[in-house]
């Protein structure tokens, strides 16, 4: 008994070491957000709470522009989440409720473009959306993800789970398939909108290479691109101001996948489903 | 067989798919088209003109050193973090599916960088040389200083480092799914003939893995090639002299800072065609032999 004990003991300590290593660059982040430039560059280095905590975040937040380009994501991850989540449902309701010629083929279509991630064609993708004469408009960073291989697939999945006697029941009682989907399809399919939430709000708001690629002026970029100028440009760089701008944007996409973590566990676990 | 499909219409299930064909045809099939045809064009500054090259571009990817570099660097910049990032994401989740006590909350605390992602300049602030927090405690404890960014091997170590960090909570998610969906008997039939935990993992978790070690393989991978963008380009800018140059950053230095797009788009290609190769291999192997998630 006493020797199990003792090897759970090490299990947790390990535990906690690890935990405490994924946590240290964020926690540290935290820490020097809050000290002036004479603190952080203190010998030895401080890992107490500065005195500039309010001056930082505030510099970060204002002269750095950090609070436009904050509202800048929400715009685009809110606009593709909710985009994303209604055009995947619509293809995995077709897809999976009727009948209609070439279905497979039409599902292997959407299948493929798994295989498409946007950095692949980066280049030819900013002439498109330059000849749509979208480049520096919101619409750039919203149109092009709006639909998804992988939503569509996740939906299918989950109508897949459920039982056929509900949609035979409803057309029964004389439900079209747009009031089925509504509502019967719709809330017994929260789970993955939940999990279409966390996955595509935390891809939006850390997308990086395309807006910094689309995006040319100042007052339309996303906040992860603002961070990136705020470390560029300046020769001493104040680092407490920088850190509180990390820290200010990664909030927001932690904050949902902390609220919907346990969606996102099982709709990757559902994504693995044959 | 396909039993769900109550309704049939001649024309609904179009619409509900119109959105979906739109937008993958103009921004996903279509600029996939376009990056090859590209690749074959040497196109002047910004799109003014254009001229057929044929292959020449890739002739070119294929003799210039300073390309194959960016090969190499790739290929050992992907390996080391697929390697790290599922090894350590292993045996983070064999740790916490132990079934001690508050699994849940350290399952948790292990996964939530996921949601982290350009905020690596914070490593930028720590490996400084002088005054990060880094070199500090090696100092004390070790009595040396490197210089991060300025040594080839140190700068490829600490992005390989920054992307494991980032990549492991996701291992552990899909490790940690695995591992409560192995069959219980066979293991507790292991259990009673007496093998040891070391045997029990090895020969008998290990293997039930397999699937999912080989998914997550094809998924590192492609990870490794084109998530680490920002890594390089706030790290290192490709550094020091072309050390840590990937494909994925040279696309963007080639296209948007050379402006040399016909050559950014045969770079384009190559990942994508290793991209499809990955793909075809997870669905050629990993068909039906998922063990887990019921």
């Amino acid at each position: 008994m006493s020797r199990k004990r003792l090897s759970n003991l090490i299990v947790h300590v390990l535990l906690i070491f690890s935990v405490l290593v994924v946590a240290a660059p964020i926690l540290l982040a935290f820490i020097f957000s809050t000290q002036t430039p004479a603190q952080i560059f203190s010998y030895p280095p401080r890992f107490t709470f500065g005195t500039a905590m309010l001056e930082n975040y505030s510099i970060a937040w204002n002269q750095f522009h950090l609070g436009v380009y904050m509202k800048n994501s929400f715009y685009i991850a809110i606009a593709v989440t909710v985009g994303k989540t209604i055009i995947s449902f619509m293809a995995a309701l077709a897809l999976v409720y009727f009948r209609f010629p070439l279905k497979g083929a039409v599902f292997t279509f959407i299948l493929l473009t798994l295989m498409m991630p946007t950095e692949i064609m980066i280049v030819a993708l900013f002439d498109l959306v330059t000849k749509l004469g979208w480049s520096n408009s919101y619409a750039a960073l919203i149109v092009p993800f709006l639909a998804s291989a992988t939503g569509t697939f996740l939906f299918r999945q989950q109508f897949l789970q459920i039982p056929t006697s509900l949609v035979d029941a409803a057309k029964i009682d004389g439900a079209g398939p747009l009031r089925f989907a509504w509502a019967i399809l719709l809330p017994m399919s929260l789970n993955v909108v939940a999990a279409m939430a966390v996955i595509q709000f935390v891809y939006m708001w850390n997308q990086y290479l395309w807006p910094l690629i689309i995006i040319r002026e100042g007052n339309r970029q996303v906040v992860q691109v603002g961070l990136r100028m705020m470390t560029s440009g300046q020769d001493a760089t104040n680092w407490g101001i920088v850190m509180a701008g990390a820290i200010i944007a990664l909030l927001p996409a932690l904050v949902v996948f902390l609220l919907l973590q346990e969606q996102f566990s099982r709709g990757f676990a559902l994504s693995q489903e044959k | 067989m396909d039993t769900h499909a109550a309704y049939k219409s001649r024309w609904l299930p179009w619409v509900l798919l119109l959105p979906s064909f739109v937008i993958l045809i103009l921004f996903l099939y279509y600029p996939t088209i376009e990056t090859f045809v590209l690749s074959l064009y040497q196109v002047a500054f910004l799109g003014l003109s254009k001229s057929f090259v044929g292959i020449e571009n890739y002739k070119i990817l294929f003799t210039d050193p300073e390309y194959l570099q960016i090969f190499k660097n790739t290929v050992v910049f992907a390996f080391f973090v697929v390697v790290f990032s599922m090894a350590v994401g292993l045996a983070l989740s064999v740790l916490a599916n132990q079934k001690v006590s508050g699994w849940r909350i350290y399952r948790l605390l292990l996964i939530w960088p996921y949601a982290l992602s350009p905020a690596v300049v914070i490593f930028l602030f720590m490996f400084n040389p002088q005054s990060g927090i880094v070199n500090y405690l090696l100092t004390i404890t070790l009595g040396i200083a490197p210089d991060w960014l300025t040594n080839p091997t140190l700068a490829m170590g600490l992005l390989v480092f920054v992307a494991v960090w980032k990549n492991v909570g996701y291992n552990v998610v899909f490790y940690i799914a695995g591992l409560q969906n192995l069959p219980g008997e066979v293991l507790e039939a292991a259990l009673i003939d007496g093998a040891t935990p070391w045997q029990r993992f090895w020969r008998v978790t290990f293997p039930l893995l397999s699937p999912m070690t080989f998914f997550l393989l094809i998924i590192n991978t492609i990870y490794a090639f084109f998530e680490a963008f920002p890594f390089v380009d706030l790290l290192t800018k490709g550094g020091p002299s072309n050390a840590t140059n990937i494909l994925i950053f040279n696309i963007y230095r080639d296209g948007f800072e050379y402006y040399k797009t016909g050559m950014a788009a045969a770079q384009s290609v190559i990942l994508f065609i290793a991209v499809v190769f990955l793909t075809i291999l997870q669905f050629r192997v990993g068909e039906g032999r998922v063990h887990y998630g019921g």
